[in-house]
């Protein structure tokens, strides 16, 4: 398009050379377009492709859980009622029960305590970052941090099993068992528990959260930083009272969709809260989580069409539908609160 | 060349020799001498220049001559930049304002500024006026409210938006936003206004609103004004400084320089022969 003899448009060419031009030009402009159009078929089918996958998934768990040939899907065998009230979760013992409380509650805690963790930190080093590092200091710890997001969850898992819960949770809570004095304080803790998984989830989100708030907290205008300077902010009114707030709706979007990684986290809380449903709010106690149940069920030897099998469908259900409602109102939120700068 | 004289005839530029007097007197704002870099560039030239009160000021002269630059640092807005140095004297009220004791905080109290493009805070219209006042201590309800109601109406905005105090001032219109921002300046009380090209970006009508409000606020404000627009210097300025690649060509009064100005470079910009 850039030399003359391939601009296609007709004013280009000299009037003498018309005739021969034209044939040439109508090939030119065919071919261009046929091109134009096999482009915009790629394009088309790759973000089709995305959505199908999407749908595949949703269909797949509808009919495995929700309406399956002959009867066979998770709900036409056990209530709806049973399974969101029930309060015991044994699919794999004789006597099976169906009551989804006891994961949906081991998930709840992780994640509490991961958000608990993971979103102060977050944020406050995504606003050490973007308003007070140097640019050198900066250089150094915005990789250093993304590393944290490139560590394999399982290593999390493991770094929680054998170093947090044995060399940071029981020291604290449990110094009388660890240094076998009898009238220190003895808080019972397990070898599997929720506040570990909790944790190193929470250290696992901070890149996430630390990384997106940063893009939003500079994006805020310089001009309405040095705005509040001029009138004799100091920086840290200027952070807390200008650019956090203008932010807001980008950081309450980075949160929740960390919250959202957090509820679907499976290795690491796999492995470092344990297999066993249990319906507490005790973050000491071992706990399955509802995505440690699927892999628990995936990798022992339940077969194909029972109901256990089935069982996993449900609770994926169960995951999605929570996470397809965070995401949601991540951008109910965004679209809402979202400022407009010139 | 004459047209530029009869808008500088104004009468309050007419008793130029007593205002000339009372500002070798009094400067608000005095440099000696001073040189600014950027890093290695060096932006200004040995300005020596004396702000008289309670008058508006205008720097002129072509982009990226160091007028803006200059009005950045007399309320060290360049400290937030890095590698940036100013040397030389900069004085308001005969008081060095680089030398360490100086607490930056209440310096831009005492010297407010508004900048070229509107800049509401993504909060209320009140918040926004209340926010000086706030973060300097203020935080009793009702002298807030009078405060924000005095400078609402010193910008010449308070009938427009007493009703809505508790709107957003992202939806008022640009005009309008830059005259909250005045009144967002006003509310911390300072003793001189510095106006980055205030009404570059706005329409005629705002444009002359903002021009009615500099010349009612210099009875009680020093005003320094940066302006690319020599009709608006010789409408709303006594004094006016014209800056070229980085050195201070001329200062005198506007009604002067625009009618018989000293240097070549000064008659060759404002009759729109270069710049």
């Amino acid at each position: 398009m850039t030399s003359d003899s391939t601009d296609p448009a007709p004013s280009a060419a000299p009037a003498g050379r018309m005739s021969a031009n034209t044939r040439e030009l109508g090939f030119r402009l065919t071919w261009g377009r046929t091109r134009e159009v096999a482009i915009q078929f790629g394009l088309f089918l790759c973000a089709v492709l995305t959505t199908l996958v999407t749908l595949a998934i949703a269909a797949v768990l509808f009919v495995e859980a929700v309406a399956g040939p002959g009867g066979s899907a998770f709900f036409q065998q056990v209530s709806v009622v049973e399974f969101l009230t029930g309060t015991e979760w044994t699919p794999q013992y004789t006597e099976k029960k169906f009551g989804v409380l006891p994961l949906v509650c081991g998930t709840l805690q992780i994640t509490v305590i991961a958000a608990l963790i993971g979103l102060p930190l977050g944020l406050l080093s995504a606003i050490y970052l973007s308003e007070y590092a140097a640019p050198r200091t900066r250089a150094i710890i915005k990789p250093a941090l993304e590393i944290l997001a490139g560590i394999p969850t399982v290593v999390y898992g493991y770094f929680a099993l054998t170093f947090i819960t044995p060399y940071v949770i029981k020291p604290l809570l449990q110094p009388g068992a660890v240094f076998k004095i009898s009238w220190l304080w003895n808080i019972p803790v397990d070898g599997f528990n929720a506040l570990s998984g909790g944790i190193v989830v929470g250290l696992m989100i901070v890149p996430l959260i630390s990384s997106l708030s940063e893009d939003v907290l500079r994006a805020v205008p310089r001009t309405l930083r040095e705005a509040g300077y001029a009138l004799g902010s100091t920086k840290f009114d200027v952070c807390t009272k200008i650019v956090v707030p203008s932010a807001l709706s980008g950081i309450f979007a980075a949160f929740l969709l960390a919250v959202s990684r957090a509820i679907g986290e499976t290795m690491a809380v796999t492995i470092a809260s344990g297999q066993k449903p249990t319906l507490t709010l005790n973050p000491l106690m071992q706990i399955e989580t509802m995505t440690a149940y699927i892999v628990n069920v995936m990798s022992g030897d339940a077969a194909v069409g029972t109901i256990e099998y089935k069982s996993l469908y449900a609770v994926a259900l169960v995951l999605f539908l929570v996470t397809l409602f965070m995401n949601w109102v991540s951008q109910m939120v965004l679209e809402r609160y979202r400022e407009v700068y010139q | 060349m004459q047209t530029f004289g009869q808008l500088a005839s104004s009468p309050s530029a007419a008793s130029g020799s007593r205002l000339e007097q009372l500002a070798a007197a009094l400067p608000k704002f005095e440099t000696r001498g001073m040189n600014f870099f950027y890093g290695t560039h060096q932006a200004l030239f040995d300005i020596s220049l004396k702000v008289p009160q309670k008058s508006v000021t205008a720097l002129i002269g072509p982009s990226g001559c160091g007028k803006s630059t200059y009005l950045r640092t007399l309320n060290r807005m360049n400290d937030i930049i890095e590698h940036t140095r100013v040397m030389g004297p900069v004085l308001l009220d005969g008081k060095e304002i680089y030398s360490p004791d100086v607490d930056v905080v209440s310096l831009r109290k005492r010297v407010g500024m508004v900048f070229q493009k509107s800049t509401p805070f993504p909060k209320s219209i009140f918040d926004n006026v209340a926010y000086g006042p706030r973060i300097h201590g203020n935080r009793n309800r009702q002298s807030l409210v009078e405060i924000v109601e005095k400078c609402l109406r010193q910008a010449a905005l308070w009938e427009e938006v007493k009703d809505r105090l508790k709107d957003s001032a992202m939806a008022l219109s640009g005009g309008q936003q830059q005259r909250l921002c005045i009144a967002r300046a006003l509310a911390t009380s300072p003793e001189v206004l510095l106006m980055d090209e205030p009404a570059s970006a706005l329409d005629p009508a705002s444009t002359s609103r903002v021009e009615d409000l500099i010349i009612e606020l210099k009875q009680n404000y020093t005003i320094i004004i940066v302006t690319h627009n020599m009709q608006q210097a010789a409408r709303i300025s006594e004094w006016t400084a014209f800056f070229c690649q980085g050195r201070l060509v001329e200062f005198g009064l506007t009604k002067q320089l625009f009618t018989n100005p000293v240097q070549k470079e000064t008659e060759d910009y404002i009759t729109g022969r270069f710049g």
